[in-house]
Formats: structure tokens, C-alpha cells, sequence
């Protein structure tokens, strides 16, 4: 052996005995001592730290790739090419993500897509903004300064259809979810809610697949371009007049169908994505 | 130094069999002792959320149950129930990370259940009733035995929820429903959390029935009404 390492040996065997003789001397103190109730709080926290936060750690790359995959499974299912057991990344290859800058409707070059999560920059001080009481529809409190967009193309790059992050207070939560548009910017292909805490079997009917279905081809702007699709109460006759702008409202569940149309009309007017649309879709 | 050493007793199976037994329906924590109805109600509308509940509960009372007999002979009286606390939340965390890795759509829908196992009466209840008391290796048995009772309530809660309250069990389709096109209407009453409170009751009353020894002597009659002939 040489002679750092036989040093480095002897200094350990010293340490050894050292913490020995510590543990020793704290294990054999009387339980309701001062020192002995301080040690065993702290080895205590120490311990169950080191276990906690190892296993966040270990255990973040799994999470975050299951979040991902769910978030983009909701988006696969909102434009209807979700298919159970289909590879959610192959399927997912179809849609470009952009971010956009929800002010201007303009592309936002510097944020990257790939990273940025809208969800977060809504609760972050310098990607959001407060919302003045008046302009908070849908409650939410704070703006995300850009959005996240999902552009669904087919084979030859003709867009499919637009998918939209929205979401909004309703009796107990905030609903999140996404919004499919047609590429004419106005007909809705499909919503869903992918995080909700409504009632369940009356605000939780939000996630039901029959009352999701009735949104297809709904309109959202009149004529004046005003955002007016929203949820009545009962059941929309088609015959009615603009029965493309209503969608039967949730029964027994009026202030999560509130929500629901407050967030379209939040989501889809001048503080959302308006500018954007307009941008995309020109008159 | 240690007193566990102590305890190295021989691992003998018929003293630990009745730790491990008595919790299922002799002793069992939600229908004798009534603790830990809470998520019994919440999480029982389906079997699958009930099924990863239970095994979610079983291994944080087995858990902490073995940490805390394994420490208990050195913690201070003062400091006794936040060191109990800190172990049960602690593995409460760690299953909590390994659910949202392993069985994301279920941790999701579990929401702040599995959070709340802190607060559940049977975990904190073994560890001050039990774990205090007894080395680590029974600890543990009792714990389990502990989780799997709980484990039976809520599953039993969950089939006749699922069954009668959607027509299915863990999601298959047993009972076609008319809105499928079948002849079964479910019954809404039982996906909400008050019928879990009935079928509780129920089976309280149902096991009290053919084990008589579970009965309570009641702490006090009602007296007959002013004017009524008793």
C-alpha cells in the first residue's frame, strides 16, 4: 500500500471509532434527556429527507415521461386519433408545436416549444401577467404571456386541425383541457378536460365521451366575430335559432357549465387566442 | 448498546399467525374499531382505485410499523408522535412518487387520497397501539394483518359499488347498460361517497350479527319521550 492510501485508511479507521463511540454515547442517553430528544430529531429528519428525496429523484424521468405521454394522449383523443394500445409518440409526430405570443398572435422565435409549459408559465411572475378583475372570465387569475399550440398536418403539410390549451374555474376546480378548431379557425372539431375535480356523476360529466361528442361542429364566432358558443340549460333543439352556437348544458351541474362556457369565452376572445386566429385565419 | 439485539428471538409463525389473522374480520380496523372511513368513502366507486388504495395503506402501516418498533426504545417521550408522524409521511411520499411512476391514470384519479394516508386512524393507530410496544418483526405482521383488513372492507365496498353503481368490475362490463344498449340501469346513489357510508353500516351490522362478541353493551338508554308510556 502506498502511503496516501494507508493514511486515508488510518483517518477512516479514526472516523470510524469517532462515530462510534458517538452513536454509543447518544444511544445510551437517558430518552428524555435534551441532547438525546435533539439527536434523534435530527437523524430522524435526516434519514427520512435522504429517503424522500432520493426517491423524487429516482423516480422524476419516469414521471415526467408519463406526464408528458398523458398530456399528449388527450391531444390525440381531442382531434379523435387516439386508438387504445397505438404508440402515443409515433401518433403524436403528426402535430407540430408552436408557441405563440398571445398578445400579438405572432410566433414566439425565442421560446422554445419543446420545453415550455404553459400550465407553469401560467403560475410563474415573469412569463404571466395578472388578469384586472373585468377581463377575468374564466377566473383564472394570471395569463400565460405565450401558448403552446398543436397544428395537426397530414401527409402532404395541409393542416388538419388546430389544438388549443384552455382552462377555467368551475364549481370546485380549474378545468383543464384542449380545444380542436377546424383550420377555418371557427368550427370545432372536439373538446376534453384532462384534469378536473368537478362533482363526479354531474360536473365531472365533463370528461363524458357522449356530452364531449356534442360539441363537433359547433361555431364559435358570430358574424361580428364575438366568441358566442356556450352551454345552455337542458337540451339544445337543433331547430332552434343558432343551435350551432349552443351545446346542452351539464344536468344538475350549472356552475361547472358556467365554467365552461366562461373559459370558451375567455379562451377564444381578444385576451386569448383572437389575435391568433386572426392572424391565421384572415377574413 | 442495542436492545433489538435482545429481540432476536426465534421467528416462530403460530405467535405471529393471530397478529396477522385477528385484524381481518375479528379485529378488523374499519368494521370493529370504525377507523379510517374517510378514503374507505372516497375511493371505492371503482375497484381498481380501491384495489391500488389498499395496497398503497398496507404497505405504509407494515412500513412504519417496522420503523417505528425498530426506534422505539429510543424516542423520546416528548417527541413521540411527531417522530411517528415523520416516518408515516415520509413512506406516505415515497408511495405516493412511486404511483405517479408507475400507475400514472390511477395516481391521478387517487388525487389527494394517497396524500391523506398521513392522516389515516389505523396507521397512526398501530404504530401508537402496537409498534410502540413490540419489536420490529411482529410490528410488521401487524401492520400487514392491519392493511389487509382494511384491504378486505374496501374491496367488498368497491365490488358492490362498481357492480350495481356502473354494471362493471374493475372496468369489464358485467352488467350491459342501458345507455349501451343493454337492460341494466345503474345506480347513480352508488357512485356517490354516502353510499359507501350505508354499505359500511351494513356490513357492520351484517359481521355483528354472526360474531355476537363484536357487539357494544350500549354507554347509555334513550329514555321514553314526556307523556309516553314506557
Amino acid at each position: 500500500m502506498s502511503e496516501t492510501s494507508m493514511q486515508f485508511a488510518s483517518t477512516l479507521k479514526v472516523w470510524r471509532e469517532r462515530a462510534k463511540a458517538y452513536a454509543d454515547r447518544i444511544l445510551s442517553l437517558p430518552n428524555d434527556s435534551f441532547e438525546k430528544t435533539l439527536s434523534v430529531a435530527f437523524w430522524l429528519c435526516l434519514v427520512c429527507a435522504v429517503l424522500v428525496a432520493f426517491s423524487a429523484v429516482a423516480l422524476k424521468s419516469l414521471q415526467e415521461d408519463n406526464k408528458a405521454a398523458d398530456m399528449r394522449r388527450n391531444i390525440l383523443e381531442v382531434v379523435g386519433l387516439w386508438r387504445e394500445g397505438a404508440d402515443i409518440n409515433e401518433a403524436f409526430k403528426r402535430f407540430e408545436v408552436k408557441v405563440i405570443d398571445l398578445k400579438t398572435g405572432e410566433l414566439a422565435k425565442d421560446v422554445d416549444p419543446n420545453t415550455y409549459d404553459m400550465r407553469k408559465a401560467a403560475k410563474d411572475f415573469k412569463l404571466s401577467e395578472p388578469l384586472p378583475r373585468d377581463k377575468d372570465v374564466a377566473s383564472i387569475k394570471r395569463k400565460p404571456k405565450y401558448a403552446t399550440v398543436y397544428f395537426l398536418k397530414d401527409e402532404n403539410g395541409e393542416l388538419n386541425a388546430l389544438v388549443l390549451p384552455v382552462w377555467g374555474y368551475g364549481l370546485w376546480s380549474t378545468m383543464y383541457g384542449f380545444l380542436a378548431l377546424e383550420p377555418d379557425c371557427n368550427t370545432v372539431i372536439g373538446i376534453n378536460f384532462y384534469d378536473q375535480k368537478e362533482t363526479p356523476g354531474l360536473g365531472g360529466e365533463v370528461v363524458n365521451p357522449n356530452w364531449r361528442a356534442l360539441w363537433k361542429g359547433k361555431r364559435i364566432y358570430d358574424q361580428a366575430g364575438t366568441p358566442v358558443l356556450r352551454l345552455i340549460k337542458g337540451r339544445v333543439n337543433p331547430g332552434q335559432e343558432k343551435a350551432e352556437f349552443l351545446v346542452d348544458g351539464l344536468a344538475g351541474a350549472t356552475l361547472t357549465s358556467n365554467g365552461v362556457s366562461n373559459l370558451i369565452r375567455f379562451w377564444l376572445g381578444e385576451e386569448g387566442y383572437k389575435p391568433f386566429l386572426a392572424k391565421q385565419c384572415p377574413k | 448498546m442495542s436492545d433489538e439485539a435482545l429481540e432476536t428471538e426465534e421467528f416462530e409463525f403460530a405467535k405471529i399467525k393471530p397478529v396477522l389473522v385477528d385484524p381481518l374480520i375479528d379485529n378488523n380496523p374499519i368494521i370493529l374499531q370504525v377507523l379510517g372511513i374517510c378514503s374507505a368513502l372516497a375511493v371505492t366507486s371503482q375497484m381498481i382505485t380501491a384495489l391500488i388504495m389498499s395496497i398503497a395503506l398496507t404497505s405504509v402501516v407494515a412500513g412504519s410499523n417496522a420503523a417505528i418498533a425498530l426506534v422505539r426504545n429510543h424516542t423520546p417521550a416528548s417527541i413521540r408522535i411527531i417522530v411517528q408522524m415523520t416516518i408515516i409521511a415520509s413512506l406516505v411520499i415515497v408511495v405516493d412518487q412511486i404511483l405517479k411512476a408507475v400507475a400514472y391514470d390511477i395516481s391521478k384519479q387517487l388525487s389527494v387520497f394517497v396524500g391523506l394516508i398521513i392522516t389515516n386512524c389505523i396507521v397512526m393507530g398501530r404504530a401508537e397501539a402496537y409498534a410502540m410496544q413490540n419489536p420490529p418483526l411482529p410490528s410488521f405482521f401487524d401492520g400487514l394483518g392491519n392493511g389487509l383488513g382494511y384491504s378486505l372492507i374496501l374491496m367488498t365496498v368497491a365490488v358492490i359499488r362498481e357492480l350495481f353503481g356502473s354494471g362493471s368490475l374493475f372496468g369489464v362490463e358485467i352488467l350491459p347498460l342501458v345507455k349501451n344498449g343493454g337492460w341494466y340501469e345503474p345506480n347513480g346513489l352508488l357512485l356517490l361517497p354516502p353510499s359507501a357510508f350505508f354499505i359500511i353500516g351494513l356490513l357492520i351490522w351484517a359481521v355483528r350479527t354472526f360474531k355476537p362478541k363484536q357487539r357494544e353493551v350500549p354507554e347509555f338508554k334513550i329514555l321514553p319521550a314526556h307523556g309516553e308510556v314506557a
